[in-house]
């Protein structure tokens, strides 16, 4: 009788985990002396570090498994020398934000690796789906390289109130005198950036603790599923509400505070797609092999759960974005001066009653954001429901 | 019948035990607070003598558990006890509101309800028609609305150019009952856009669920008539399903409140409650949230009941 294979999508256990590791011990200890002093000022450089850290774990895992083609080099070559030329010819703004043209590059290089690795399910997939890709790469792109294409600063006062459209302030300005343009780019920055990280935070520990909890079961599994029954019994909206009130808002608590409700749900579902894999043969072989419960997790019980999580992953994020847009417009969210989608609507909401449409733009900028996400996870889902049957 | 009355009383039990921890949840926020409430409230200017006398009337100097029994028993004879900020009876407060808000979202309950159930059972009998695509569409796309746009795009259309409705809703008691549902009609109308997306995709879910089932085929092949299928086999078996998405939608109804009344300045429980959180009136947010707490415990519990009380296979035991 063969051991039954374990389905391991990632690299084999010959990764660099060593180089790996000490790069991730770095960034965090460098995230954390910035993180101990969080203003909109380091705010651009701690996303910026976080993105470059992913970067490098997805590059480095990513370039050892991708099937490299010439036409594939030749595509992650031309397009980082594209960003580069581009860099070159506004060098007096690339130069001024390192971090973001760092960030840049590293998005425009991470698209064209998943680009160039799943080119194959690529082509077959439908509008609707290519309309979700293009607009989050639009997003993402406008989002990592933010105060390199706002003409004014994000907090700067340019004009008078209420301006116009006009060709010095593209779409106007609003109600302390800023530029709408460039607080809706930085506001595409913020807004997302901050839903990012949250959904990602929930995402490890709902998703850790969901799949640890069908792993071990027993009391764990008790304590946890209680728990968490007694967060959700409370409407999340209004949860977050009592807690901001005590804990008051600032962006990390924020972070927190949704990241641990969000996180509920993603237990649920890591829990209960969890259990269906804990029961197969094949993580039976491995565990009377003798391998422990990091490797049962990460290699036996991960690889199988995924296509679930990572639609999941999709839904949360509209879900946070919406959270978080929804309290921001309450003005308890993301706190001024920092320019936010939600808050930009409720301060120039006034304009509305003339029938004037500029502060629905941000309203708007979310509605496509979110329309393109979930597009994209249903052309996932049906995928990879399709690829199962 | 015995199955049905031991599983709704377990369900009953099971709603208590959680609306008592609920309670204890938001009993407890307060003691999460760092340092302490007269501290937070009077300033760090407070006299030892203030803070002390505001401990008292608060009855903070007291032991947590004790405070807790108090706490619940007053909350439970409808005593709220008094607004930081505005001194006033917080059950005054809360009167007139919670009755604007039940009000605004029963109308749009009524409204949402039997069309998305309609929509819903439609795009299931025509499924992969050009309907049901554009359906699906069309409630993606509402669902990834933020409630805020759809509310400002309703007052675009039909408030600012086409002068239908007041664009804002100042609801009175002394107003007629048609008068109110008139000014009540822009916040009611932008709830049952967001939910009936959601409430018709779960509907058309359970339906398409059910009719892949054998005995549907079984029926189909004996050759009866779709609306007799529909009628007479599918809906008694697709009640369940229906009922609770319904049920659980009007639970996301009084959460999703709370934006929509602060778009239209609606005099609601909502209001009150975002007013209280930025003022940090801790006892006004914790009586809010309790209330909101409730009711979507109660309809969850309500949901379970009925789906429980509706299910066939125990209502007609073999």
């Amino acid at each position: 009788m063969t051991i039954p294979a374990s389905s391991n999508t990632f690299g084999g256990r010959a990764s660099p985990w060593v180089s790996r590791i000490a790069m991730a011990a770095v960034h965090f200890f460098i995230l954390v002396i910035f993180l101990q002093n969080v203003t909109v000022d380091t705010w651009s450089a701690v996303v910026g570090l976080l993105f470059a850290h992913l970067y490098s774990v997805v590059a480095l895992t990513y370039w050892s498994k991708i099937e490299r083609t010439a036409a594939g080099d030749t595509v992650i070559v031309t397009v980082t020398l594209e960003f580069v030329l581009m860099a070159a010819i506004f060098w007096e703004r690339a130069s001024a934000w390192p971090w973001s043209t760092l960030f840049g590059l590293a998005m425009v290089q991470i698209c064209a690796f998943a680009a160039v690795k799943y080119w194959k399910d690529l082509r077959q997939a439908p509008a609707s789906a290519w309309f979700g890709l293009i607009v989050i790469l639009i997003y993402v792109m406008v989002a990592a390289t933010a105060p390199i294409i706002a003409p004014y600063g994000e907090t700067e006062i340019v004009g008078s109130e209420y301006d116009v459209w006009s060709n010095k302030h593209l779409l106007g300005t609003d109600n302390l005198g800023r530029d709408m343009f460039t607080r809706l780019i930085y506001g595409g920055r913020n807004t997302v950036g901050i839903a990012f990280t949250t959904t990602l935070l929930a995402f490890l520990i709902g998703g850790l603790t969901g799949i640890l909890a069908a792993a071990v079961r027993g009391w764990l599994d008790q304590v946890l599923g209680r728990l968490v029954d007694v967060l959700m019994a409370i409407p999340s909206f209004i949860f977050a509400l009592l807690i901001l009130t005590i804990v008051g808002t600032s962006i990390p608590s924020l972070i927190m505070v949704i990241a641990v409700l969000d996180a509920t749900r993603v237990f649920r579902l890591a829990r209960a797609v969890s259990m269906n894999v804990v029961v197969l043969d094949f993580v039976e072989a491995a565990s009377l092999r003798g391998e422990g419960l990091w490797w049962l997790i990460r290699s036996e019980i991960l690889p199988n759960i995924l296509p679930p999580l990572v639609a999941e992953f999709g839904l949360r994020f509209c879900f946070v974005f919406l959270f978080l847009s929804g309290l921001s417009f309450l003005g308890l969210g993301i706190q001024p001066p920092t320019a936010d989608w939600g808050s930009m609507v409720r301060d120039n909401a006034t304009l509305i009653t003339y029938g004037d449409i500029t502060p629905l733009l941000p309203a708007a900028a979310i509605a496509i954001l979110t329309i393109g996400v979930n597009f994209v996870v249903d052309w996932f889902l049906h995928k990879a429901s399709g690829l199962k049957d | 019948m015995s199955q049905i009355g031991r599983l709704v009383a377990q369900r009953l039990a099971l709603g208590l035990l959680t609306l008592f921890v609920v309670s204890l949840i938001i009993f407890l926020c307060i003691e999460l607070l760092p340092g302490n409430l007269a501290q937070e409230i009077l300033g760090q200017g407070a006299t030892p003598e203030t803070v002390a006398a505001f401990n008292r009337e608060l009855g903070l100097d007291l032991p947590p558990h004790e405070r807790y029994i108090t706490w619940l028993l007053d909350m439970l004879q409808g005593d709220f006890g008094r607004s930081l900020a505005s001194q006033r009876e917080i059950s005054e407060l809360l009167a007139v509101r919670v009755q604007n808000t039940f009000f605004l979202a029963g109308v749009a309950a009524i409204i949402a309800i039997p069309l998305a159930v309609t929509l819903g059972i439609l795009a299931a009998l025509y499924r992969d028609s050009w309907y049901d695509r554009m359906v699906n569409v069309l409630t993606l796309t509402s669902i990834s609305f933020p409630e805020f746009f759809v509310a400002y795009i309703l007052i675009i259309v039909l408030a600012v150019n086409l002068g239908m409705f007041p664009s804002i809703s100042n609801i009175s008691d002394d107003l007629g009952f048609w008068e109110k549902v008139y000014r009540t009609a822009l916040p009611a109308l932008t709830l049952t856009l967001v939910c009936v997306a959601h409430m018709m995709r779960m509907t058309r879910a359970a339906i398409i669920n059910l009719m892949a089932s054998p005995y549907i085929e079984m029926a189909r092949l004996k050759g009866l008539k779709p609306g007799r299928i529909i009628l007479k086999h599918a809906l008694p078996n697709a009640l369940a399903p229906i009922i609770n998405v319904v049920v659980l939608n009007l639970a996301y109804l009084v959460v999703g409140v709370v934006l929509v009344e602060v778009v239209f300045v609606y005099p609601g429980l909502g209001q009150l409650f975002v007013d209280s959180v930025s003022k940090r009136d801790i006892p006004v947010v914790q009586a809010c949230s309790l209330i909101f707490a409730m009711t979507y415990v109660l309809l969850n519990l309500l949901a379970d009941v009925l789906s429980i009380m509706s299910n066939p296979r125990l209502l007609h035991p073999r």
